[in-house]
């Protein structure tokens, strides 16, 4: 659906001509009917990607093919809906005038258009604002419109660059749940995101890209299974302040509340022997949660291994 | 079509434009005033009136096509508008020359309130309706629609402010390309001859526009010389338009 080899950026800035690699030799690819997440942190070049994925800007070197026909081939993007970062939209429309306009530039005939855009404003919950121009739109509602001028017309790829920003919780669940909805009816999705949880619950695939390079891909499953570390959580109860003192010699982070005291542990032997030590000196286990690597962990381990380099 | 869908829109962008509003109701004004400082002055009256008001529709459209025009594009890119656009299927010329026929549509639309309530203003005065001044008032909207070029030109490159300058440095150099060629002729320097002689060729001389004066004065201009503006203005569109899809298409909108 989706292929890069070797694509990358170099930005020249500022009047001594500073040189800035934001995207080195990305290569990778997106299947049919799958949800990628393009992770990284601030400035990884996540953005940069999808610009050059959409035309916005050239490459520097490297090539890009969206099903299989070659970047710049304008008839590609009758089947590819985007949504860039923090949308602006031209504010003066309203929001029925907003979808007519962008249905337009498909070449939609007008029962279509009007067809369309009803459904797409009742499906992220926008038909209540139709003759409310957009410059009265809160964030949220922005973000939904912008899904709904992605979806307008019906694409079997999906681009999203960080759809969640910005968003309330609820927002956030909107969209996950308008995303789950379309990976339900075989649509391609790549979008990007530095928000962790939500790429849990909804990717198949992942991408980790840090300073312009990408570090990793793969499924979130075996991402973590490459995680040696996992931890041990223990809460415990009736210590004296040196049997804590103790405790903070075998874990690797302790931390108070009130009569109780948290710790935690790198492996499953210091773990056991904290629990001998407890009992020993009259105290009580009140839990013991073994934690899995994170998606987190995944991500600072990768931002501190380019940072190293 | 898609042409037709941006020009649209960015007619009604235009039209939705407090600033746009405020130019046409100083222009109205200005309109309307010159037949009260008509009253001040010694001479014809009427000829005054008339000299004034098409001045007016001049100048005010002059300033709409260079204040709208210079943020055609670039506020597009500084505000993101162009990102959702350009990822469809649509090819960049089509949005440029879309957004420049949006903004000759408004400014068609000025002419036309100007021209009415010009008209009306002579009605008033004479009694009578009036259409010789036809012709200046094509003349004059050829001026524009070459600004709109130039100012579209420079925005698709250049920021707001200095787009704003260079516009209206075209527009004064102009103005006076005639006594430019005129001071090449008697400098002694064979350089600043040719310099001269170089910017008299090639920026537009926007005084083949200005025909406000015979108009005024009762002086035939013969249709030949209209054909002549007209043509050496839609020239000048057509290359300046060139060169801003060239520069538009090979433009990283970061």
């Amino acid at each position: 659906m989706l292929k890069t080899e070797g694509l990358s950026k170099v930005f020249v800035t500022g009047f001594a001509r500073r040189k800035v690699a934001a995207l080195q030799d990305l290569s990778m690819k997106v299947e049919k009917g799958e949800v990628f997440g393009f992770l990284g942190p601030n400035g990884a070049g996540k953005t940069t990607t999808i610009k050059i994925l959409m035309g916005l800007i050239y490459p520097t070197s490297g090539k890009a093919w969206i099903m299989d026909r070659e970047l710049g081939d304008v008839r590609v993007k009758r089947s590819v809906g985007f949504l860039p970062e923090q949308p602006y939209f031209y504010d003066y429309l309203t929001a029925r005038e907003f979808m007519d306009f962008y249905g337009r530039l498909f070449g939609l005939g007008k029962a279509e258009r009007n067809e369309r855009s009803a459904r797409l404003l009742e499906h992220v919950g926008l038909s209540h604002a139709g003759d409310l121009q957009l410059r009265k739109f809160s964030k949220g509602m922005l973000q939904r419109i912008g899904i709904a001028q992605a979806l307008i017309n019906d694409p079997e790829l999906v681009i999203l660059d960080e759809p969640m920003s910005g968003l309330d919780p609820i927002g956030r669940k909107e969209v996950r749940d308008i995303m789950l909805g379309l990976k339900e009816r075989g649509k391609t999705i790549f979008f990007s995101t530095h928000i962790l949880p939500d790429v849990e619950v909804i990717c198949d695939r992942v991408g980790i890209l840090v300073k312009g390079r990408l570090r990793a891909t793969g499924t979130v499953g075996e991402l973590m299974s490459q995680m040696k570390t996992s931890s041990m959580e223990m809460t415990v109860e009736g210590l004296d302040q040196s049997a804590v003192a103790e405790l903070q010699g075998l874990s690797s982070n302790v931390m108070e509340r009130g009569r109780q005291v948290v710790a935690f542990f790198d492996d499953q032997d210091k773990a056991r022997r904290a629990r001998r030590l407890v009992y020993e000196r009259g105290g009580d286990v009140v839990s013991l949660i073994p934690h899995r690597g994170s998606l987190e962990d995944i991500f600072v381990e990768e931002v501190r291994k380019e940072r190293g380099r | 079509m898609k042409v037709y869908a941006i020009a649209v829109n960015t007619f009604k962008e235009v039209i939705r434009d407090k600033i746009f509003y405020t130019l046409v109701f100083f222009a109205v004004l200005l309109v309307g005033a010159s037949v009260a400082m008509s009253s001040l002055s010694v001479g014809d009256r009427l000829k005054i009136i008339e000299d004034l008001a098409l001045g007016s529709m001049n100048i005010f459209g002059v300033i709409i096509a260079i204040f709208v025009g210079i943020g055609l594009v670039d506020k597009e890119i500084q505000k993101k508008t162009v990102y959702t656009i350009v990822s469809k299927p649509i090819n960049r010329y089509e949005f440029l020359l879309g957004k420049y026929l949006g903004l000759c549509l408004t400014l068609a639309v000025y002419i036309l309130v100007m021209t009415a309530v010009f008209m009306a203003v002579l009605f008033l005065y004479t009694g009578s309706i009036h259409l010789w001044f036809m012709n200046a008032v094509l003349l004059t909207y050829m001026e524009l629609i070459v600004i709109t070029a130039t100012a579209l030109l420079f925005s698709t490159f250049s920021t707001p402010t200095l787009s704003a300058a260079y516009t209206m440095a075209v527009f004064v150099i102009g103005h006076l390309t005639s006594d430019l060629k005129g001071l090449g002729d008697k400098t002694g320097s064979m350089i600043k001859k040719v310099v001269l002689e170089f910017l008299y060729y090639f920026l537009p001389n926007l005084d083949n526009f200005n025909i406000r004066s015979e108009a005024v004065h009762g002086v035939a201009v013969s249709w030949g010389y209209i054909a002549f503006a007209v043509s050496y203005g839609l020239l000048y569109v057509a290359i300046l338009i060139a060169a801003s899809v060239i520069i538009f298409q090979n433009r990283d909108f970061k």
